[in-house]
């Protein structure tokens, strides 16, 4: 059974439709990148997907849950095995570097632990490690509007690794940052879907990017799915029909 | 790209400034209209204005210099002020207090329901926009002349500006790292509690401390009407001819004001 299946998913906004209807599937452990012009829908599909956005009619099930139907605390269950990272990063910035790691345990926690943020010695151990692991360790104690944007990204995906996540949804994860920055991100969200198996669902604006690190891609256009398929089976056709003709000319350069 | 279209008024650099410099002549010519419109209204003079300003001053200079017997007072005075501050900073307190939940409640990052939402705003519209000087009216009917009165004034005028002000801030400070917070699972208490009030906390306790500020300034205004603290002994000095002494009541105000301002401007440099 796919880790999330979206089955006639469909968003309106007032009289205005942004999303046609979309059907696909994601395997385990797949790295799958989500690429189309702005305004095609992207955002709204990945944030339909863990119901920051309420979708209008559609089903999403999620690693055995029907997403729509959750409520309450089945809901908050359902998005603490999700990770999520932002194009701006959507750190608290008065925050310590830490505190913002273990902002990803609070789905599992109580209401007056999470108020008052009453975390275990494990979990600070694994908040450490995780920052270890992303080359943080000597930023552990510091506020994190100290830290460089790509710094601030990668304490973005340590806050979603904590959360032990099945999958994670990152729109636009590279979009602020300078190229070099963009290659050490995307280099460990390669890694992370490779070594600790967590699938990864990755809206870009670059598809040189996309075709180089997922193993497959879907294509938006005006909010209909226009492409669904390998990075090698993305051609200068496909791009000059996702991205129209003129962009999809200098896309294809 | 474009093919631009020919039927649209074509605009060059020296239209395009003619028509600026056009506009504000206008609108500079509108408000000078209005200026002299509303002096000849209301009968009020702009020349008499300025030519009375040297005998104010003459006037000023022989009544208002505190003399030996209003320095005598100077004790009395200090203490009616300290009364005055003390109640300023308790009504700014306990506003901040009482704002900080319709705050919440109206604030678009945090709101629970979009009627709830509606309902805080105009709770709070309604608070800011009575002046302070009628709420000490309102009051004054139900409580007569008492420090309370004088406290719910400044209460409810804080209130509602500090719930606007605090709205602000949460949706300004805290958006996205709201949006964060909610995927993770977090509920909306840990949201609150774990991203907004870290957030915005500075900025409200610096808004706070503005709020102080502005209503140990009012508190006179207040004290006046409701016959109370500062603004009670301005008015018995005054009504009773002690100008000397009206005037040391002024004088301490604006030292106590400004040794207040920069407490909280060094406070405010630390928070934020």
């Amino acid at each position: 059974m796919p880790l999330l299946q979206v089955d006639q998913l469909v968003k309106d906004y007032g009289d205005v439709r942004a999303l046609h209807g979309i059907d696909f599937d994601v395997d385990a452990g797949e790295f799958v990148a989500v690429i189309g012009p702005s305004g095609s829908g992207k955002t709204t599909l990945i944030r339909c997907i863990n119901r920051l956005i309420e979708p209008t009619e559609g089903d999403i099930h999620f690693d055995g849950n029907a997403m729509r139907t959750l409520k309450g605390a089945d809901l908050r269950a359902a998005r603490a095995r999700m990770g999520m990272i932002f194009q701006h990063y959507n750190l608290v910035t008065r925050l310590s570097v830490l505190e913002n790691v273990l902002h990803g345990r609070l789905g599992y926690k109580s209401t007056m632990a999470g108020i008052f943020g009453f975390y275990s010695d494990e979990e600070k151990e694994k908040a450490v490690e995780v920052l270890t692991l992303l080359g943080l360790d000597a930023f552990v104690y510091r506020r994190s509007d100290q830290l460089s944007g790509g710094q601030k990204q990668r304490v973005g995906i340590a806050r979603a690794l904590v959360q032990d996540p099945r999958m994670i949804l990152c729109d636009e994860p590279i979009s602020s940052l300078d190229p070099s920055s963009s290659k050490v991100i995307m280099d460990y969200l390669k890694k992370i879907q490779t070594e600790l198996g967590i699938t990864l669902f990755v809206n870009l604006h670059q598809v040189d990017v996309a075709k180089r690190y997922a193993d497959r891609i879907l294509g938006f256009r005006e909010g209909r799915l226009v492409f669904d398929g390998p990075p090698a089976d993305l051609s200068g056709d496909v791009i000059r029909d996702i991205y129209g003709t003129e962009a999809g000319e200098l896309i294809i350069e | 790209m474009n093919s631009s279209s020919s039927n649209v008024p074509t605009l060059t650099p020296t239209t395009y400034f003619r028509r600026q410099r056009t506009l504000a002549t206008l609108i500079f010519t509108a408000v000078f209209a209005l200026t002299i419109g509303a002096g000849a209204l209301t009968r009020f003079d702009v020349v008499d204005m300025f030519t009375a300003i040297p005998r104010v001053a003459a006037w000023m200079a022989e009544n208002l210099i505190p003399d030996a017997k209003s320095v005598s007072r100077l004790p009395r005075i200090l203490d009616t002020l300290w009364d005055t501050v003390l109640m300023s900073i308790m009504a700014s307190t306990l506003s901040a207090i009482a704002a900080l939940p319709f705050a919440l409640l109206g604030s678009t990052t945090t709101m629970i329901h979009p009627w709830v939402a509606t309902a805080a705003r105009i709770v709070a519209s309604i608070n800011r926009n009575i002046p302070v000087a009628a709420w000490a009216l309102i009051f004054l009917l139900s409580f007569g002349q008492s420090q309370f009165t004088g406290f719910l004034a400044l209460f409810f005028a804080s209130f509602g500006f500090l719930t606007r002000v605090y709205m602000e801030t949460i949706d300004e400070t805290s958006s996205s790292s709201v949006e964060a917070l909610r995927a993770t699972g977090a509920n909306w208490y840990h949201v609150v509690s774990q991203a907004v009030m870290p957030a915005s906390l500075p900025q409200m306790i610096s808004w706070e401390l503005f709020v102080i500020e502005t209503n140990i300034r009012s508190a006179t205004l207040v004290g006046l009407l409701t016959g109370s603290g500062i603004g009670f002994l301005f008015d018995v000095y005054y009504k009773s001819l002690q100008y000397e002494s009206a005037a040391m009541v002024v004088v301490a105000l604006v030292v106590v004001v400004l040794a207040i301002e920069g407490i909280s401007n060094v406070v405010r440099r630390r928070i934020l």
